[in-house]
Parts: structure tokens; C-alpha cells; sequence
């Protein structure tokens, strides 16, 4: 189909560039975007007949990076060596 | 009578009543069920959910990276970003990574011993809950079968009321037939009686007549017997019985 409404996944590299630029940037476009974000997620790994651990792990797994990132500067502390 | 829709032809009374006012007129502008429900039924959901590898990764990115690097490329790539975040100490080893390792542990431990019975009894819960709702449905059909057979029936017996009407029919033209020839009795009986009372009438009458001459002639027989008469007729009497006396005595 057109670019514009392809999905991330679909996009090729060397389109992602143009793709990039049909995005709407406007608050009701993020919050478009992230809506269909969470609910293809939803759909593929929480909303099925027999899910596994995968559905929430993924989700804990990626709270887990997030939150590790925000909280870096404070980790960078308490490093073991100084020189790597 | 221009406003008047009905035919000419209809009677008086019903010409005579006001023009019929037309009620809940319906606006088809808008066409009315065109296009199909597209709420039911609703599609069912999927078996099993997207594939997930060691229960974080998904299977798209090992596809992803299979042609240019083979099976072990995203293990090789694992294995070198580990060893760069730790030597680098991007991530730093401390004590939470300690509680990371005895949490995830037990947490595995838990998933892989635990994870068959809870996904059982999940199952049969929802099990339960489409057997369920999947009687009821069963139950309305049963029960919209046996109406539209019941409807059926019905329709059936209805082709029978001619046989009900000639029944009735004939039971009507009975019903006359005697009630005819009952007055037809009572008239005749009447008739009968009346007629009757006539001729008794009419008996009464030349009886009492008969009688009535009878007593005058008898009175004016006996009025014209003469004392001389019935002298003469005793006198004879006696002879007559002296003869018959002496005849009697010779017979004897």
C-alpha cells in the first residue's frame, strides 16, 4: 500500500526517511500512534486464546531497561573501576 | 366530495365520515438495513499468541537477522553486548543485580513447575464458560425449533376448517329441520284440537236435541194415556198373562 499508511514494521530502511516525514508530530497523532501501538500489542501477545509468560515478561523486561535508564546517572556512582 | 378518497361506490354511512389522516408516516430517505451487522458474530480470538524465544525476545528479530548471520547471529550479538555493557560498566554490578538473579531464579523455577496446571485450569474455566453460553444458544434453537414446528401444526390443523364448517354447517340445517317440524307438530296438534272442539261441539249439540225430543215425546206419550186407556191396556195385560200362564202349565 502507500507509505504513509504502512506500518513501522513493513517500512524499509532506505523509506524511513519519508516515512518519518508523513508522521503527524501533533499531541493527537502521538497519542494516535501510541494507541494502536499498545493495542497491536495487546492483540498479538495478551488478547489469545493460550498466552504465556511471554505477554507480561516482555512488558517487566522493557520496565525494567526504562527504569534502569532513568536511574543511570545515580548508578554511574557507584562504579567498581574508574578507567575502562 | 372531492376530498373524499373513497369510491363512489361505497355506501352513505361510510362516505359520510371523515377523511382518513394518515399516522407514523415513515421517512425512507434514509435506507434501512443495507449493509451487513459488522458487530456479530465477532471473529474468535487467536490460538496462540506471536512467538516469544527464552520468554523476552521475539521471534521476528531472530528471523530478522537469520539471513545475514545464520542461527547463532542473535546469540553472538547477545553475547558481545553483555560482555560490553559489563566491561564497560554500562551496567553496574551491585546488590540489586544480586536480587535480579535469586528473583529471576526462583521465578523461572515457579514458571516451569507451576506454568501447566494454572494454564490448565484457565482452560477450563473458559471452557466452562463456553459450554455454557454455547447450551444456551443450543437451548434457544431447541426451543425456536420446536415453536416453528408447533407454528407448523398449526397451520396444518387450520387447512382442516372446512370440515369444520360443513360440520357445523350441517349441524345448523339440523337444528332448523327440527325446530321446523316441531311448529310444524304444534301447528298441526292446534289445529287438531280446535277442529276437534267443533265436532264435540256440533256432538253436543244434536245429542242434547235427540235427548231433549226424546223427553218431550215421551211426556206427551205418557200425557196422552187416558186413565181409560190404561185400564184397558191393564185389563189386557192380565189376560194376556192368564193365557201365557195356562200355556206355561201345559208345556210343563
Amino acid at each position: 500500500g502507500p507509505l504513509s499508511e504502512r506500518p513501522l514494521m513493513e517500512v524499509r530502511l532506505g523509506e524511513l526517511h519519508t516515512w518519518i516525514s508523513t508522521c503527524s508530530f501533533s499531541p493527537r497523532g502521538l497519542l494516535g500512534a501510541v494507541q494502536r501501538a499498545w493495542s497491536s500489542y495487546c492483540a498479538k501477545y495478551i488478547h489469545v486464546r493460550q498466552g504465556g509468560p511471554a505477554g507480561i515478561s516482555m512488558l517487566l523486561a522493557g520496565y525494567c531497561l526504562l527504569s534502569y535508564g532513568w536511574n543511570y546517572q545515580h548508578f554511574k556512582r557507584h562504579r567498581w573501576r574508574k578507567y575502562h | 366530495r372531492a376530498l373524499c378518497p373513497l369510491v363512489p361506490s361505497a355506501p352513505a354511512a361510510l362516505r359520510a365520515l371523515p377523511p382518513p389522516v394518515a399516522v407514523g408516516v415513515l421517512h425512507t430517505t434514509r435506507p434501512l438495513h443495507t449493509t451487513q451487522q459488522s458487530l456479530a458474530p465477532v471473529p474468535p480470538l487467536p490460538e496462540k499468541g506471536g512467538e516469544v524465544r527464552h520468554g523476552l525476545i521475539p521471534e521476528e528479530f531472530f528471523q530478522f537477522l537469520y539471513p545475514k548471520t545464520g542461527v547463532t547471529g542473535p546469540y553472538m550479538l547477545g553475547t558481545g553486548l553483555l560482555l560490553y555493557l559489563l566491561s564497560k560498566e554500562i551496567y553496574v554490578v551491585n546488590h540489586e543485580t544480586a536480587a535480579a538473579a535469586c528473583i529471576l531464579t526462583v521465578l523461572v523455577y515457579a514458571i516451569k513447575k507451576f506454568g501447566p496446571n494454572v494454564a490448565d485450569f484457565a482452560d477450563k474455566l473458559n471452557e466452562e464458560k463456553m459450554a455454557s453460553a454455547l447450551a444456551m444458544k443450543n437451548d434457544t434453537i431447541q426451543t425456536l425449533q420446536t415453536a416453528i414446528e408447533e407454528e407448523k401444526k398449526e397451520q396444518w390443523r387450520a387447512e382442516g376448517r372446512s370440515y369444520l364448517f360443513d360440520a357445523r354447517r350441517n349441524n345448523i340445517a339440523m337444528l332448523l329441520e327440527a325446530n321446523y317440524r316441531e311448529r310444524l307438530l304444534m301447528v298441526y296438534n292446534e289445529v287438531k284440537k280446535r277442529l276437534d272442539y267443533q265436532v264435540a261441539l256440533q256432538n253436543l249439540k244434536r245429542q242434547k236435541e235427540q235427548d231433549h225430543m226424546i223427553q218431550w215425546v215421551e211426556k206427551s206419550v205418557v200425557q196422552s194415556i187416558t186413565p181409560q186407556q190404561q185400564k184397558e191396556s191393564i185389563a189386557k195385560c192380565i189376560l194376556d198373562l192368564k193365557a201365557l200362564s195356562k200355556s206355561a202349565h201345559a208345556a210343563v
